[in-house]
């Protein structure tokens, strides 16, 4: 059983016509409340719209459209309004002042549906799940096509949200960053603030009763999120939110018609599933991400740790060499003396003896000429800083040996040869050894 | 110290307001009722370096935002070349505060420079190459035209703050406020950067920066303010930057105005 079977490209297509368009409206926005770090006003204005769509109701009296849809977006900027206040007033952070607003707002919300629930078909399951899968069933003809209500509606917000971002990528850019530079320069922060909160509720009101309140909160924030991890250029991090909203859609769809069928379940929500998608995305990213993904730092971090430990390797062979050039020593002794765990250890040296830094005598190790060379500058960095500790830094010659350790390891030619400037006047280090020259001497 | 009494009378030479560049009349700004700055009047002549010198929390920053109309005023007036902030905004270039920078924002240096030119270009239209270009010039004039496309978080201390004088320099003004543009900077950008503001002053532009080191303060500025809530004093350097004003801006913080300001709060916080 994969649940594909019955696929419908009609009906399916449409759901995921209708995801894809609500992911990149969503996600072109949610990459300024990210930036903004606002990320929490879109949950707000989403769930904020619920009063604005009871009271629309109450008032109008009708279920058409228009009135519904203006109450609703009413009701989103005033929430961004509401936490303003609340923030200058209060003197509370953003956060506290968003939770206030919202909570609010969504309980009046409630109130008011309950009050009215003898003649509004809004049930809160469909607040928060939608209909995404009745999107095919409610369709409009245009130019002989029909097509459903929905995917024109999301299709024109799509149009309105990437002309907002096209047209005044600059400006958003500007005041999202520095709001006083926008400011100052004529081009009033506030006023774009404004316009960006309208149009995430215009968004948010659109999307709501297709794909619920999770899949709208959910894409305006995760597809921008992972896709902050994953660049440092607005341009790029723009697109590829889109992307990932995208993927995310299709593969929620997908998966809320297959996956609970492996486990004899029926289809399951095809919009939680989208959410669901986003989240895996996001997870995936802070995962492998180039520069702060955890796994590539947690590499980055052991390749460090095995790089330190081959030179503590090097560097330790020569200062052996150099008390007694007869000693040939094995794994075991170098162990003991660099506190190191036998597994690492033998891995490192085969490392060193493979790249041809050492060669390996049934056991027992002897640095090669490039071993040899490589080492002798780790000595020297080693005992550079040594002095440069003592003479420059006032240490004592007593605490000066772990420093110099961990710097050595960081030291390259050039900066070898600042601190050889320094210490012209010796060739040894403050405990009485030989600073080993930059080129081997004979 | 008269100019409380009357704001002009201090000044040696009369200027047309329009050759001023900044001129504050009796500024108070206020923080929830608590004055941070109380009763600031001064004008500062063309041309001239000005640093800005008082104690932490003497409302210095304060004084640069309510100048450039960020924060509201409670009482007074600003001028800038004899006009409202709002009419003569173009002519004023603003370098910020590091602390208040988001260094994790997604744009590069270049990026941040061309921000200067923005209100050039105007609103919805792209930048273009031309744009660019000038404002590579301007990381070439400070330096660090290498750095170009480093995600700003990637730049040290040093390329950060000339980055943002970069940004001031493209934006082309005739008058220059800058939040502590020599915080946390190495040695070589902090003598860039004074090699910057000299070449800016024989371009008769002028400065106002806030600075936190009293040593280099008579090498760098031609005019001081000293600020401690209000002004203690203000004007060429020689004859201002005196030791008793200096204990008078620095020492004995508690002045007779802050513990009326004190009791006036908890007063009304008790009620």
């Amino acid at each position: 059983m994969s649940g594909l079977e019955q696929w419908n490209w009609y009906l399916d297509g449409w759901i995921i016509v209708a995801g894809i368009l609500c992911a990149i409206s969503s996600a072109l926005l949610g990459n300024f409340l990210v930036l903004r770090k606002m990320s929490m006003l879109g949950d707000a204005i989403t769930h904020a719209i619920l009063p604005g769509l009871a009271a629309a109701f109450m008032i109008s009296d009708s279920r058409s459209s228009l009135p519904m849809f203006l109450g609703a977006v009413i009701a989103g900027i005033l929430t961004a309004l509401f936490t303003e206040w609340i923030r200058g007033f209060g003197k509370v952070d953003e956060g506290a002042a968003m939770g206030v607003v919202f909570t609010s707002l969504f309980a009046l919300g409630l109130v008011m549906i309950v009050q009215a629930a003898d003649h509004v078909d809004l049930d809160p399951g469909c607040v928060l799940y939608g209909a995404i899968e009745l999107t095919p069933l409610d369709t409009i003809l245009i130019a002989g096509w029909e097509i459903p209500r929905v995917v024109v509606v999301l299709s024109i917000v799509l149009l309105i949200n990437l002309s907002f971002v096209i047209f005044f990528l600059k400006e958003l850019k500007l005041s999202s960053f520095d709001p006083a530079l926008a400011t100052t320069t004529g081009f009033n922060a506030t006023i774009i603030h404004y316009a960006l909160m309208t149009l995430v509720a215009i968004t948010a009101v659109a999307s709501f009763e297709t794909v619920g309140n999770i899949l709208v909160v959910a894409m305006f924030i995760v597809p921008p999120a992972a896709a902050y991890m994953l660049t440092d250029r607005l341009g790029t991090m723009i697109v590829i939110s889109a992307i990932l909203g995208t993927v995310a859609a299709v593969t929620g769809h997908i998966s809320a018609i297959t996956i609970p069928h492996w486990f004899g379940y029926g289809s399951t929500s095809t919009a939680g599933m989208m959410a669901v998608a986003a989240g895996l995305l996001f997870l995936v990213a802070a995962l492998f991400a180039p520069r702060h993904g955890i796994v590539v730092v947690f590499i980055r971090r052991l390749i460090l740790t095995w790089k330190i430990l081959a030179e503590d390797i090097i560097a330790l062979m020569y200062r052996i060499e150099e008390r007694n050039p007869q000693l040939k020593p094995d794994a075991t002794y170098l162990r003991e003396i660099l506190f190191s765990h036998s597994v690492p250890t033998s891995l490192t040296l085969r490392y060193l003896t493979k790249h041809g830094q050492l060669s390996d005598a049934n056991g027992n190790y002897e640095l090669t000429e490039t071993g040899r060379d490589h080492a002798r500058q780790l000595v020297r960095s080693h005992r550079l800083w040594e002095h440069y500790l003592v003479e420059h830094a006032g240490m004592s010659a007593e605490n000066i040996h772990k420093q110099a350790e961990k710097l050595e390891h960081f030291t390259d030619r050039q900066l070898r040869e600042k601190l050889n400037e320094d210490t012209l006047a010796t060739d040894q280090d403050p405990h009485g050894r030989p600073i080993p020259p930059e080129e081997k001497t004979n | 110290m008269n100019t409380k009494e009357n704001p002009t009378s201090s000044q040696q030479i009369e200027l047309s307001p329009e050759e001023t560049p900044v001129s504050v009349y009796d500024l108070t700004v206020a923080y929830h009722r608590k004055p941070v700055i109380w009763d600031v009047s001064f004008e500062i002549p063309p041309g001239k370096l000005v640093g800005i010198v008082g104690p932490n929390g003497a409302g210095k920053s304060t004084l640069i935002k309510a100048i450039m109309g960020l924060i509201p005023k409670a009482s007074g007036r600003v001028q800038i070349f004899g006009k409202p902030y709002q009419k003569n905004r173009h002519r004023v270039g603003y370098v910020p505060q590091r602390e208040s920078v988001d260094w994790d924002f997604p744009v590069d240096a270049l990026d941040v420079v061309t921000m200067g030119l923005y209100k050039e270009i105007g609103w919805c239209l792209p930048v273009r190459k031309k744009h660019r270009a000038r404002a590579m010039e301007a990381l070439e004039r400070v330096g660090i035209a290498d750095y170009a496309h480093r995600q700003i978080s990637q730049l040290s201390g040093g390329q950060q703050q000339r980055t943002f004088l970069a940004r001031a320099l493209v934006q082309n003004a005739d008058l220059y406020l800058m939040d502590e543009p020599f915080a946390a900077v190495d040695a070589a950008t902090e003598k860039a950067i004074v090699q910057i503001l000299q070449e800016m002053k024989q371009a008769g532009k002028t400065a106002l920066v806030i600075h936190h080191d009293l040593q280099t303060v008579p090498e760098y500025f031609d005019y001081v303010i000293l600020l401690n809530m209000r002004v203690i004093d203000h004007g060429l350097t020689e004859d201002v930057f005196t030791p008793e004003n200096l204990q008078k801006t620095y020492g004995g913080r508690l002045t007779l105005l802050e513990e009326a300001t004190e009791t006036m709060r908890r007063r009304e916080q008790s009620l």
